[in-house]
């Protein structure tokens, strides 16, 4: 059954489509081994899609079809994120009340370090995202956090990443129990099916990028987070890594959790780790 | 055991529904309020489906505007909704692997 199928099947009959419950249960669990995790991900991608080069991941559903391959390019000549990159780079410039800026907060002033996050905070035991860290710093500062789902967290992330175009992701699980638990928390949430339609994050990123959901083309799993922060033109303007995790638990008939809760953090910490030696290539711009 | 729960989740899916009963108020507070307590259940599972706010919102409704029947059934549709997305946090504990590139 193709994707559309499914989502109509899925709607039509619920309880019908629980009855997959009833078949055999998975695997039990192993050993949590990122770097095999990392290698298999990528074995699977790179043999899906023979043609494409790793780099071409990076562009979400660009990469899937010449069409839109072709629209991307003329996209990029007028990109659509620039207003919001110029913003972002005023913003980040810019000092808080008491003269500090968000450079103060980051390693090497903020410049070039996207490809950094989330890092796995030792002290705390837990993923720090780069939208996490924005507003941790702002807090510090005596300024109030912005919406993590807005303009303006999707402003300085699209001007931090803009500094660390082409600089390949380099993500760290260190060897210590939390981060390992995180990670595998955060494999396991990608895994997971969730809402009325029983979808899994994996059900559309990984089984079915490149189709068709309504007028967009899936994005395939690896790279997904590369290019974030993303203009879309659905939305009329930029939307954050939050923005976009809440936005696809809803779509299947899912409560989205509270943005940054832990389960998005350790699943953009995954994706992340797994998409290791992928060029960030945000902010992008989508159809 | 996984094949019975199913069932009884789609059983009580049709009785929601198509429930011919009369009832009445207190029918329907006992309805909502069951239905509340299984969507909190799957709020502590992390997993509450969208459909279920929604007909607990048409089951207001109806009783809002004095229609105890259609109020129950719907309340009790939403019980369902909110049992199986209980069930489907539950058994996803150990199903995630199934879809796991390995
Ligand atoms: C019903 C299918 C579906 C499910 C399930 C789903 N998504 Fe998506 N996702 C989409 C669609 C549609 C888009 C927009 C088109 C595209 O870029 O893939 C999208 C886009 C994205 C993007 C941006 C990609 C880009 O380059 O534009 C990210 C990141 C993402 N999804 C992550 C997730 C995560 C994490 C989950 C699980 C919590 C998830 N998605 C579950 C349908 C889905």
């Amino acid at each position: 059954m193709n994707l559309r199928a499914r989502i109509q099947f899925a709607a039509a009959a619920f309880a019908l489509a629980l009855l997959a419950f009833a078949a055999p249960p998975a695997v039990s669990a192993d050993k949590v081994d990122p770097v095999a995790d990392e290698k298999a991900f990528k074995k699977f991608f790179y043999d899906k899609f023979p043609k494409l080069k790793p780099e071409d991941f990076v562009n979400g559903p660009y990469s899937m079809d010449a069409d839109l391959y072709k629209q991307w390019q003329d996209k990029e000549q007028f990109p659509p994120y620039e207003f919001s990159l110029e913003l972002g780079k005023e913003m980040f410039s810019k000092p808080f009340k008491n003269g500090k800026t968000y450079g103060d907060c980051f390693p090497n002033k903020g410049i070039g370090i996207r490809q950094d996050y989330p890092t796995f905070d030792e002290k705390e035991g837990k993923v720090i995202t780069l939208e996490l860290a924005l507003n941790r710093c702002r807090e510090a500062n005596g300024e109030p956090a912005f919406s993590y789902v807005r303009d303006e967290m999707a402003a300085l992330t699209a001007y931090m990443a803009f500094t660390s175009r082409g600089k390949p992701f380099n993500i760290k699980v260190p060897n210590d129990p939390r981060a390992l638990a995180a990670y595998e928390n955060g494999k396991e949430y990608f895994y997971t099916r969730r809402g009325q339609l029983n979808f899994s994050c994996a059900t559309c990123h990984v089984q079915s990028p490149g189709e068709r959901v309504r007028t967009e083309v899936l994005a395939p799993a690896l790279g997904i987070v590369n290019a974030m922060p993303i203009y879309r033109s659905e939305w009329n303007g930029m939307g954050t890594t939050s923005r976009r995790f809440t936005t696809c638990n809803s779509q299947i008939r899912g409560v989205p959790l509270t943005p940054q809760d832990d389960e998005y953090r350790n699943v953009e910490y995954y994706l992340s780790y797994v998409s290791n030696g992928l060029p960030i290539s945000g902010p992008g711009a989508r159809p | 055991m996984r094949i019975t729960t199913l069932t009884s989740i789609a059983a009580l899916l049709l009785l929601g529904a198509t429930s011919a009963l009369a009832a009445g108020e207190d029918d329907y507070k006992a309805a909502y309020a069951a239905a509340e307590a299984a969507n909190k259940q799957a709020a502590s599972l992390r997993n509450q489906w969208t459909t279920t706010a929604s007909t607990l919102a048409v089951a207001k409704k109806f009783a809002d505007g004095g229609d105890f029947d259609k109020a129950t059934a719907s309340a009790k549709e939403a019980e369902a909704l909110a049992k199986a997305s209980i069930f489907q946090a539950t058994s996803e504990k150990e199903r995630w692997r199934d879809l796991e590139i390995r």
